[in-house]
């Protein structure tokens, strides 16, 4: 155990603030939430500044366009960003935090060449295809076929919930290639151009007012075979890959976040005079320990899954890909900010009634994050049969 | 920055678990429920094994090691149920005679706590009282914590013969307690007092963390073995359900444990021992009900689990005062 940093560390941490203070106060506003397109340029603007100025894909390895660096230094990265309020990931989501790590995992080097330096430079944008209307928690019981055409396969069927559809470039897309063999093992995933003829997208409006999720329709859509990442059938295994980051550390980010709007919150109770509630201020500061010990769950999980050999760890499997371990962390952690977001409304007060409120807006978001990405009650079977071991069942 | 055990550490760990079962195994955890006197050959063992000496440096006959190390072994201490006053022994190992190596029994008193609790307190070779500066005392909000953020307060010797107890049916079989109705200070003893406190409230959630870890443990073997509707019971989601939060709780708990180690910072050490005392209390809570009706016997030790933790989790800085801190440090 050792949290303390070395002098490269720290000057990493110095070079970036500096840099942070220089080139945040000269970006432009923010688009409205609703503004897709907007959103996209301003997201993608921003990747290509980090990219420009050696911070994108940090600690990717090199032959996949990153920059190899430590994962404390990612750390620090993630730490520094939010602190300074530096935009974030936004429309790259899916092809910083989870498409782009499985491609540098699983795909071949033409492949890494061909799609990780357009995720770094902010060029292109990603979208995951992998739920779909009758297969959600169940995401092994996907329909969407695939026919084998000479270099191309043919995929029609349907998907779902398909966040930043409207906007991507790209799609991870779960395909069933062997409709014959058992269910896990006739799936493939394949990176999908969104441009394709026979790929319509329509947008879902949610619970928050805004579009930012979408159905898609896809007819007779021709996809290269050299666009499959791991082998034919076996996308079930990359599909595990992908879902550990996701899982893992696509979040990792927003703790700190969280952390500074709990923060603000105390000082608006404060100035509101809520403070002198004694629930409320013993909710702030359980939600304090709470923050904290996730941010420590985290450097513990990047520690096991980087540097333990494998199986010496509680969790990680050394190969640099998160283990079930991500699951602990997401159960907790998306409870945590609704938590967060509700002690937020109260501290508001009648405030909370309006929607356009940073703070509500982002409450109302919160309440995707048990669902998203696996419900929690998923994530528990997960926690449950993966890590503890108890009998598959119902 | 590294956050795993090093091999030294989890050797340090595993040295513990084996020791501890080798000598407090169940048949001895059941005994010491019947007869709850300590047992003073184990208590000159765990002496001799370094258990106290921990953090005495070596030039004075300890081990020379750090609070992350006596985290890990509170932790082994917190899944056996080991009982006695163990934080004591360990805190005042350098400033009593005769504590570290085990041949004597040293108990800590809390000033401001009510009722002031005594553990084993006819055991006892000694007991220390620990309060805050003046001005800061009484039981107020934040009274236990606070005094670990405070600059100030002291400890004092007590002439053992002089100090009134009204003992009590204490909640955990494993450790008797009594009230406090009159300690004479006598001698100050040269302590750091509001580190003392931070120590003792992190040793104490380290235990805490080791007690929450067993219990999730337990539940999941019960859930393997016992079949109902023709299947095991841990097939059920529901039951899985109960058992991965019990998981996350002792997770969360570690990591907020194990940092606090390190950093010894307040704030930290008040989250590890919020966090830690819902693990210990909720997964106890959790694995009773995987017990089900056995869960609620005598026979069965998941009470012994929940009872410490309820009797750990009033000592050293309860929820209220955690949170109160932990409060006040968002405003800075
Ligand atoms: C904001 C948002 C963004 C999303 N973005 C994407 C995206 O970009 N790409 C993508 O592919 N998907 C995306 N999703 C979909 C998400 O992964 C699914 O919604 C999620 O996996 C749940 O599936 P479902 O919606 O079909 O619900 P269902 O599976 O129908 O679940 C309904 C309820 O039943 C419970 N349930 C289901 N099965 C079980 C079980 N075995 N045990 C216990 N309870 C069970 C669930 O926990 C839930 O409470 C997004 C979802 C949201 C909310």
């Amino acid at each position: 155990m050792d949290l303390t940093y070395t002098p490269e560390e720290e000057d990493f941490r110095a070079r970036l603030r500096a840099w942070l203070g220089e080139v945040l106060p000269r970006l432009p506003a923010k688009p409205a939430a609703t503004d897709w397109p907007g959103r996209r340029a301003y997201d993608t603007a921003w990747q290509r500044m980090l990219y420009d100025a050696g911070y994108a894909g940090l600690h990717w390895p090199r032959d996949a366009g990153g920059q190899g660096a430590t994962p404390t230094q990612h750390l620090i990265f993630l730490e520094e960003t939010e602190r300074a309020g530096a935009p974030y990931v936004g429309a790259n989501f899916v092809g910083l935090l989870h498409a782009g790590p499985t491609l540098a995992v699983e795909g071949s080097a033409a492949q890494r060449v061909r799609w990780l330096p357009p995720i770094l430079r902010g060029d292109e944008i990603w979208c995951q295809g992998f739920s779909e209307p009758d297969a959600g928690s169940d995401l092994a019981a996907l329909r969407t076929r695939a026919v084998r055409d000479g270099d191309s396969y043919v995929v029609s069927g349907s998907k779902i919930w398909t966040s930043h559809a409207e906007v991507a470039d790209w799609c991870e897309l779960l395909v069933r290639t062997d409709p014959a063999a058992p269910r896990h093992r006739g799936i493939s995933w394949l990176a999908m151009p969104m441009d394709a003829p026979g790929v319509t997208v329509r947008p879902l409006r949610t619970l928050a007012g805004s579009a930012e999720f979408a159905e898609m329709f896809l007819d007779e859509v021709r996809v290269p075979v050299g666009n499959r990442v791991g082998a034919e059938n076996d996308g079930w295994r990359v599909t595990m890959v992908t879902l550990s980051f996701e899982r893992g550390t696509a979040f990792v980010g927003e703790v700190v976040a969280c952390r500074r709007v709990l923060g603000a919150l105390a000082r608006a109770a404060r100035a509101n005079g809520r403070w002198d509630d004694a629930v409320l201020r013993r909710r702030l500061g359980r939600l304090h320990a709470e923050l904290a010990a996730l941010w420590r769950l985290i450097q513990w999980n990047v520690s096991e899954a980087t540097g333990a050999p494998p199986g010496a760890g509680r969790r990680g499997n050394g190969g640099g890909v998160p283990g079930a371990g991500g699951s602990v962390f997401k159960l907790r952690y998306s409870h945590v900010r609704q938590e967060l977001y509700d002690t937020a409304a109260e501290v508001l007060g009648a405030g909370a009634l309006d929607a356009d409120h940073e703070w509500i807006a982002d409450r109302l978001s919160s309440l995707s994050y048990t669902i998203a990405a696996g419900t929690s009650q998923i994530q528990r079977n997960i926690v449950a049969e993966r890590i503890l071991g108890l009998p598959k069942g119902r | 920055m590294d956050f795993q055990l090093t091999a030294d550490q989890r050797a340090l760990r595993d040295g513990t678990r084996e020791l501890l079962a080798g000598r407090f195994g169940r048949e001895r955890l059941r005994a010491a429920v019947e007869e709850p006197a300590l047992d003073r050959a184990l208590w000159r063992e765990l002496g001799a094994a370094g258990f106290f000496a921990l953090r005495l440096p070596e030039a004075d006959g300890g081990v020379g090691l750090g609070l992350p190390e006596a985290v890990l072994v509170f932790e082994e201490a917190g899944r056996a149920l080991l009982p006695g006053p163990l934080v004591a022994c360990q805190l005042l190992a350098g400033a009593v005679d005769g504590v570290a190596a085990g041949e004597k029994i040293v108990g800590l008193c809390e000033a401001e706590r009510d009722p002031v609790l005594w553990e084993h307190p006819a055991e006892c070779d000694e007991l220390i009282l620990v309060e805050e500066g003046a001005g800061r005392g009484g039981a107020g909000p934040g009274g236990g914590l606070r005094g670990a953020h405070g600059r100030t307060g002291g400890a004092y010797r007590s002439a053992q013969d002089r100090v009134v107890c009204a003992p009590f049916a204490s909640i955990d079989p494993l450790t008797p307690l009594a009230r406090v109705m009159d300690l004479p200070r006598a001698a100050p003893l040269a302590l750091d007092a509001p580190r003392l406190r931070r120590e003792a409230a992190l040793l104490t959630a380290a235990q805490q963390l080791g007690s929450a870890a067993r219990t999730v443990e337990m539940a999941v073997g019960h859930a393997r073995e016992r079949e109902q509707f023709g299947v095991p019971i841990g097939s059920f989601q529901a039951v899985k359900h109960l058992c991965a939060q019990m998981l996350v709780r002792a997770e969360i708990a570690r990591s907020a444990v194990y940092v606090a180690s390190v950093t010894e910072c307040v704030l930290d050490v008040a989250a590890a021992k919020l966090l830690a005392d819902e693990a210990a209390v909720g997964n106890a809570r959790d694995c009773l009900q995987v017990h089900g009706g056995m869960g609620f016997t005598w026979e069965a030790d998941v009470h012994l689990h929940l009872k410490r933790a309820w009797l750990r989790a009033e000592r050293w800085g309860v929820a209220r005062e955690a949170e109160e801190l932990l409060a006040a440090g968002l405003i800075d």
